[in-house]
């Protein structure tokens, strides 16, 4: 089904549209053949860039009729075996300044738009609300600033799909473990920026895209006018898991945002009760299996024995297998100048207790200790 | 001096003969060709359905990457050198080129860095897997190991590029024939001559680009590491400054070859030859000035975005005088239609279309829609494989027979064509719908709504393959069992003095210069005694 599909389905104002809609959906619910052209979008910037897209192309079409529609009759018309005979000329100083000059009041008439459209782009002052966008390998971090919201938005399909032993699902590489929510009608600010390699964060409906680059911060806005789920990509190659990092947003109801977030924030606080919690080792096995599928196997494979010369074996790693401290210092500050990035921020205590116990005592390993959340923020906070 | 060609291998490792090494550079570039073709097929073998189906994503990224690098380094660029070794001394009444040892240099220093490239394949961490634009901080920080082979093979070739163009500058400015006043030359050698410009002007900044990499990687500096202070965002200045001159580089000579062989076929002079040389200086120099249109996304101020998009756009005009040019050549011509002419229309429509899908991009607000999507690659192989490609294959079937002295196999010519046509219609057309659709590029895997189209393109692709094959069994039938042609001109319409030494054309050619009319401007040109055929042929060889 297509993203645009998706958000009529999702959005309880569409109920109504939904019928009228489906026959024009429909055709671009199977391998997408009936999808040719840019989407229009839900904000104002989407909306003039596919305008100035469609101007472009137009203005294109016509030039092209005419140009090849020319040639197509000379080379009709001007055959050698239609007896014709070649004429001799090679210059006309008329013609010549007339298709230098014509092409440029043509650029003229097309800059125009562009500027204009370029400059609906740029429009970021007088935000409503301001996220934090964090491109990871391979994955996002939202940040909602000054509400104390944060989380990581992964793929959600799973590794079984993409290698054919499971079928596909509908949403196959548009799923995500936890979307971002944003309220409809609020100009919404993204301050993007990536945390290791330079990634893209591309909403198509949106009409947003920008390199989430290391070390800078760059603004982009939306104002969303229908609520929906809106699905886009990673669009700068950033390693292995480019194609896997999807950006699903959803747009709700002020209400319902309003409802969300107050939700988060309590979830925050309920989740800082459980760090204390004493976890059994089966519980954190099961946990841990997971935080590794998602956040770890990328690299260091689902077997623990990673990618020789790139990606070093966790499996029978004598770092792994050794003291506790070495262990659990490295996923709180990864490895500089390496790929190993640092987890402190992108994993809880509960998730980096579980996936060290579970690498720990997985595949070949068997240290047979239990580490449990509290150690990790005992050694969090003696740095 | 030896009169004829050496025996053996050592003609070929120890030759200083301008067309020897026009055949060496044109081998290997097909060789090269047909190596990226074969990384292609895995590309578009993985992407035929969605999921992963034979390779893994790390070697899916290794092997897009090796696809534009051997495609851009190591087919396109060697092939019009090769084209320049052989032409341009025979077209501006030369005996040879003017550095002849260091052309023999030039060329064999670069299966070295294609060797050394394609063994990181087997090595341990694998090959560059960071695009064949290679930003930093994933080829540099986040790289593998062999990244240090990759830069020093990205050495080798701009050495290589370097010299062959230090040489073809001053062939043309110190060689030319009596007569043959810079106006006279024709447009292949003009086209050259500004791209060899090009190249000495921005392989160095390419070879700055990865010496900052080697920098970063192994000596601790933060060219481009945000955590030390730099900028990745430095990189990309540094690499499109020299990498949008490149594409200018593929191209110009493409350029260059059609407008020989349009006027051939058209029987007809080139229409407009002084715009042409004009229109090409122009884009040149606009292709130094319009670099960040491949970084619209990156967040740079809008005063920049807004410059960077009018200059691009001004590219179009030179472009479209070039295209007038050409469809005015043809006007009221008398035209045949034999394969190299069919290669060149198809270059002059298809690039066209091209160039209006640049034209498109350039347009920063729509470009944030397409930038690094389907709709990119798109347009890049409308100009780069229906631009330089079909153009070199046109210049083989046209200066074939006056290479080797036997006429390729026309109607196999034209089944080849066809193919190719239609085949890459196949493969790229598609390309824009995935890209408007919102598929993005370097994907190895893709959702379920960009299948179908995924699908034709790899079908397309593979026939377009397929038509590679046809062209290499062409050409080598052509040699080994072409019909002999004796006639010097080949085509009836074909004009310049290539066309006046005989064909095949001998080892050595102009070792007494032809004098070339003076008063005669433009395309219009006449030779004057000695006779360059008698010339040779009867002269002492020189030395
Ligand atoms: C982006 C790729 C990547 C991801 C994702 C990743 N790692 Fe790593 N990891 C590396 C690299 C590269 C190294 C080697 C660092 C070095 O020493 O240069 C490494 C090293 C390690 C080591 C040390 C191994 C040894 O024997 O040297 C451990 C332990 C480890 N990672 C655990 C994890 C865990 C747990 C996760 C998931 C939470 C994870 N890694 C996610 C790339 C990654
Ligand atoms: C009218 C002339 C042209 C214009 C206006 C133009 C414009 C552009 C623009 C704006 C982009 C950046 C798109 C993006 O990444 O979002 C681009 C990409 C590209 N163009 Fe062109 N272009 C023109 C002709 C050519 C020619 C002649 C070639 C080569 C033969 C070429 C090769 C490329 C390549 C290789 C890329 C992609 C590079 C990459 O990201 O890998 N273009 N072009
Ligand atoms: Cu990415
Ligand atoms: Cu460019």
């Amino acid at each position: 089904m297509s993203k645009r599909a998706r958000a009529l389905f999702c959005s309880p104002l569409t109920t109504a549209i939904l019928t009228a809609a489906a026959g024009g959906v429909s055709a671009s619910t199977d391998g997408g053949m009936g999808n040719l052209n840019m989407v229009r979008g839900v904000t104002e910037v989407s909306q003039v860039a596919y305008d100035v897209h469609m101007l472009m192309m137009w203005i294109c079409t016509v030039i092209g009729v005419v140009v090849f529609g020319f040639m197509f009759y000379v080379m009709y018309a001007h055959r050698k075996s239609r007896g014709v005979e070649a004429a001799n000329f090679h210059e006309h100083l008329g013609v010549e300044i007339a298709w230098t000059v014509v092409p440029a009041l043509i650029l003229i008439f097309m800059a125009i738009p562009a500027t204009s459209a370029l400059l609906k782009v740029y429009d970021t002052d007088n935000a409503d609300i301001d996220i934090k966008v964090t491109g990871y390998q391979w994955k996002w971090q939202y940040e909602y600033l000054g509400e104390g919201v944060k989380y990581m938005s992964e793929l959600r399909t799973s590794l079984d799909e993409v290698y054919g032993r499971e079928p596909k699902g509908e949403h196959y590489l548009r799923e995500v473990t936890e979307p971002l929510v944003i309220p409809v009608n609020k100009k919404v600010r993204f301050l993007i920026t990536g945390n290791d390699v330079i990634h893209s964060w591309w909403v198509p409906d949106f009409g947003v895209k920008r390199d989430a680059v290391p070390g800078l911060f760059t603004a982009a806005w939306a104002r969303v006018n229908t609520p929906g789920m809106y699905v886009g990509e990673c669009t700068e190659l950033c390693g292995i898991g480019h194609a896997f990092m999807p950006v699903v947003v959803e747009v709700k109801s002020e209400e319902d945002y309003s409802v969300w977030l107050a939700d988060k924030k309590e979830q925050a606080a309920v989740y800082a009760s459980t760090v204390g919690k004493q976890w059994s080792p089966q519980e954190l096995i099961e946990k841990g299996q997971q935080v590794y599928m998602r956040s770890c196997a990328g690299c260091h494979q689902p077997d623990g024995n990673g990618i020789a010369g790139v990606f070093p074996a966790v499996n029978g790693s004598a770092i792994v297998n050794g003291p506790i401290d070495g262990h659990i210092g490295i996923l709180i500050n990864g490895v500089a100048g390496s790929a190993m990035q640092s987890f402190a921020d992108q994993l809880s205590e509960v998730d980096l207790a579980a996936v060290i116990h579970y690498k720990r005592n997985a595949w070949d390993n068997a240290v047979g200790d239990v580490v449990q959340p509290i150690d990790i923020l005992n050694f969090k906070n003696a740095q | 001096m030896a009169h004829g060609p050496a025996k053996g291998i050592s003609r070929w490792l120890f030759t200083t003969n301008h067309k020897d090494i026009g055949t060496l550079y044109l081998w290997f570039s097909f060789l090269m060709f047909l190596l990226g073709g074969f990384f292609a097929m895995v590309v578009r073998a993985e992407l035929f359905q969605p999921g992963m189906q034979l390779i893994k994503p790390e070697f899916f990224n290794q092997m897009t990457t090796m696809h534009g690098l051997v495609m851009v380094f190591g087919a396109i660029m060697p092939a019009f050198v090769g084209l320049a070794n052989w032409m341009i001394p025979m077209m501006i009444g030369a005996p040879d080129m003017a550095l002849p040892r260091m052309n023999n240099l030039s060329f064999w220093i670069l299966p070295f860095a294609f060797a050394i490239l394609v063994a990181t394949l087997f090595m341990e961490g694998g090959g560059p897997n960071f695009g064949w634009t290679f930003y930093a901080p994933l080829s540099t920080t986040y790289a593998p190991d062999t990244v240090n082979y990759f830069i020093f093979a990205v050495h080798i070739m701009g050495a290589s590029s370097i010299m062959g163009s230090i040489n073809i500058i001053a062939t043309i400015m110190n060689m030319r024939a009596p007569g043959m006043t810079y106006m006279k030359m024709p447009l292949f050698v003009w086209t050259w001559l500004i791209t060899a410009f090009l190249l000495v002007a921005v392989m160095p900044v390419l070879a700055g680009a990865v010496t900052m990499m080697l920098m970063d990687i192994n000596f601790g500096t933060s060219f481009f590491n945000a955590a030390g202070g730099g900028d990745p965002v430095l990189f990309q200045h540094v690499f499109w400054f020299f990498g949008h001159p490149e594409v200018y580089i593929i191209i110009l000579p493409a350029f260059g070859v059609v407008s020989q062989i349009i006027p051939t076929f058209s029987r007809k002079p080139l229409f407009g030859y002084s715009s042409m040389v004009y229109a090409t200086a122009a884009i040149a120099f606009l292709s130094f000035v319009v670099w960040a249109h491949h970084m619209f996304t990156v967040g740079m101020p809008i005063a920049g975005e807004l410059y960077f998009m009018y200059a691009t756009m001004l590219i179009a005009v030179p472009t479209g005088v070039k295209v007038f040019n050409w469809i005015t050549t043809m006007y009221r011509g008398a035209l045949t239609f034999e394969t190299p002419m069919l290669f060149s229309i198809a270059f002059v429509i298809l690039f066209t279309f091209g160039g209006f899908t640049g034209l498109m991009l350039s347009v920063a607000a729509a470009d944030i829609q397409y930038h690094d999507t389907y709709f990119v690659v798109a347009h890049f192989h409308y100009v780069m494989v229906a631009g330089a490609v079909f153009s070199g294959t046109a210049a083989v079937y046209y200066w074939l027979p006056k290479w080797c002295g036997k006429m390729y196999n026309e109607t196999m010519g034209k089944i080849q064509f066809w193919i190719a046509f239609i085949a890459f219609n196949i493969t790229f057309m598609p390309q824009h719908f995935l890209g408007l659709a919102g598929m993005p590029r370097r994907y190895a895997d893709y959702g379920l709504q960009f299948a179908d189209w995924n699908m034709v393109s790899s079908i397309g692709a593979f026939m377009y393959g397929g038509a590679q094959l046809l062209f290499l069994f062409n050409v080598v039938r052509t040699i080994t069992h072409g019909q002999p042609v004796s006639d010097a001109k080949v085509w009836e319409g074909a004009d310049g003095l290539e066309w006046l030494v005989a064909t095949p054309a001998p080892y050595h050619t102009f070792i007494k210069p032809p004098v070339i009319s003076a008063g005669v401007e433009g395309p219009e040109w006449r030779v004057d005694a000695p006779a360059p055929a008698m010339a040779f042929k009867t002269a002492p060889e020189a030395g």
